[in-house]
């Protein structure tokens, strides 16, 4: 399996006429653990889902720059949006999974994308489990709701269910901030054994968590990039006033 | 104090207009129904009408509304699911949209006396359909189209944004998207809605007098040819309803027994109206509990 990173060059986002992103070029590599931290209102999330074009569907809003996966540019306007996606798989802040059963949650991405076998995606759907640490508490109730699992149940399952259809790269919005600590280290676990396969692109609010499960930590205020190094050296030696105030809670 | 005072007597007002409602309510259906139902017997449901003599039925006129009802819902739900998935999730907001939705909203407030001259006007003598069932079914997509359009448009509006951004994320196109994620979830506001929408059709009379007509031919219900003028499946025949029959022998009916017939008439119309409104509550909380909780 050849793993793939993702390089955002000069992207800058704006929202009618306010700009939420202004020249951000960061590199993210493969089988690395890329957090995205700053105040509320900095611009990570606005910048985490341009990466795979979701701020396409709201309107006003305008994406400028280039973002490379391999030798292609994916901010282009003859991208292939649809199949780009597929490589991009996402995670959102509160757990949304499909109003369907467990195993249609996982199914469902894989067969529209041609997997009709049924042992094929059975084998897809109990993998995808597995990998998402949610196998054991799940196997005996594959066709209940999905909604009827707890809230970090739930986001395992959406972890899952992105990681079904293969992706390169996934992308966590604040992937554990609605969950208890306990769900939230359950998944701060995931995230450390998904890294062998993945290039993960996480924003969080945690500091504690950043330092926890990340290889390197960039730095967002007001739309810009104050600095981008090794996590530990951000954390223990950053380079900018406005860094170390902030991870020490001066303010943010 | 003051408040106080003003907050009680708030709430009495309340209570007593509320009361009032129901009692009025209440009334209505009980004088309708206890004249009635006692009138309703499978006889009365099954044989035809008569015109001088005791013992008229309202067979004819019930089978009428039942297929006048799928025919207009077969013509409105496609272009109603259709127009209101366009509304919610292709229309660029702007002018154009705004002004198609205020269109709409005019649309739906249309007095249905209108829409029945229009139809007269421009399906029966224009376009020479005659007065016939597709008259009468085209004149009620008419004054039932806004309210699934827009119905749609709010049980699509009502999904979440991630239940959409979690499909398209996963590379899903936006059509695949809609129909696989979107509509399952809408499901039951859009399915009580269209049952509350065929119930307004079900009680319509005004928008008929003029389309589907006033009068039924012989109808032989042996035959199921729907091109024979006798069928009753025959769409491009003259087609009374139960509510324009109602109209009628309370303004014209000469049998005797008319009163009677148009008491228990009425009943039926009332209780299957109640029906579809019961069906509409009852199936869209199945649905929602079948979408969202445990099995």
């Amino acid at each position: 399996m050849e793993h793939i990173g993702l390089t955002a060059k000069d992207l800058s986002v704006h929202y009618g006429d306010r700009p939420a992103v202004k020249k951000v070029s960061l590199d993210f590599a493969a089988k690395q653990v890329t957090a995205l931290i700053g105040p509320s209102g900095c611009g990570k999330s606005t910048f985490l889902r341009s990466l795979n074009r979701m701020n396409d569907l709201i309107p006003n809003c305008k994406v400028t720059g280039e973002i490379w996966i391999r030798d292609k540019n994916i901010n282009s306007p003859s991208t292939d949006v649809v199949s780009l996606r597929q490589k991009i798989g996402m995670v959102w802040q509160r757990p949304n999974p499909f109003h369907k059963s467990i195993y249609e949650n996982i199914a469902f991405g894989p067969r529209y994308h041609g997997i009709k076998n049924k042992k094929a995606l059975d084998e897809i759907v109990e993998q995808s489990l597995k990998k998402a640490a949610l196998w054991e508490e799940t196997k005996d109730r594959l066709n209940n709701s999905a909604l009827a699992l707890s809230g970090g149940q739930q986001q395992r399952l959406c972890i899952a269910r992105s990681i079904a259809v293969k992706p390169d790269i996934i992308l966590m919005d604040e992937p554990a901030s609605a969950l208890d600590p306990v769900s939230t280290s359950k998944i701060e676990e995931l995230i450390a054994d998904l890294k062998r396969d993945y290039c993960i692109v996480i924003v969080t609010h945690n500091m504690q968590q950043a330092a926890r499960v990340s290889d390197k930590t960039a730095f967002f205020l007001t739309g810009e990039v104050m600095e981008y190094d090794l996590t530990q050296n951000i954390f223990t030696n950053p380079q900018r006033q406005e860094t170390s105030d902030y991870i020490t809670g001066r303010f943010g | 104090m003051k408040a106080k005072t003003a907050d009680k007597i708030a709430t009495a007002v309340i209570i007593a207009v509320s009361g009032l409602i129901v009692l009025v309510l209440a009334g209505l259906l009980g004088y309708i129904l206890i004249r009635g139902v006692g009138h309703i017997s499978f006889d009365f449901l099954t044989s035809p009408p008569e015109t001088i003599r005791i013992g008229g039925g309202i067979g004819p006129q019930l089978f009428n509304s039942i297929f006048l009802l799928v025919l207009t819902m077969i013509i409105t739900i496609p272009i109603g699911l259709g127009a209101g998935i366009y509304m919610s999730e292709y229309a660029p907001a702007n002018r154009i949209t705004n002004f198609i939705r205020l269109i709409v909203e005019v649309l739906s407030s249309v007095p249905s006396i209108i829409v029945g001259l229009f139809g007269l006007l421009v399906l029966v003598n224009m376009f020479n359909f005659g007065f016939s069932l597709f008259s009468g079914a085209l004149a009620l997509t008419v004054f039932n189209l806004p309210l699934m359009v827009r119905i749609t448009e709010q049980g699509l509006k009502g999904v979440p944004r991630e239940q959409k951004e979690a499909s398209l994320a996963l590379g899903l196109t936006k059509w695949k998207t809609i129909t696989s994620v979107m509509l399952p979830i809408s499901m039951p506001v859009v399915l009580t809605g269209t049952i509350l929408a065929a119930g307004r059709v079900f009680g319509e009379a005004a928008a008929l007098l003029f389309t589907a007509g006033m009068s039924s031919p012989r109808l032989d219900f042996t035959n199921w040819n729907p091109l024979s003028p006798f069928s009753p499946l025959n769409p491009f025949r003259p087609a009374e309803t139960l509510a324009v029959h109602i109209w009628k022998i309370n303004s014209e009916g000469l049998a005797p027994d008319a009163s009677q017939i148009a008491a228990g008439a009425s009943a039926v119309l009332v209780i299957t109206v109640l029906l579809f409104n019961f069906g509409a509550r009852w199936l869209g909380r199945y649905m929602y509990r079948k979408f969202t909780a445990i099995k």
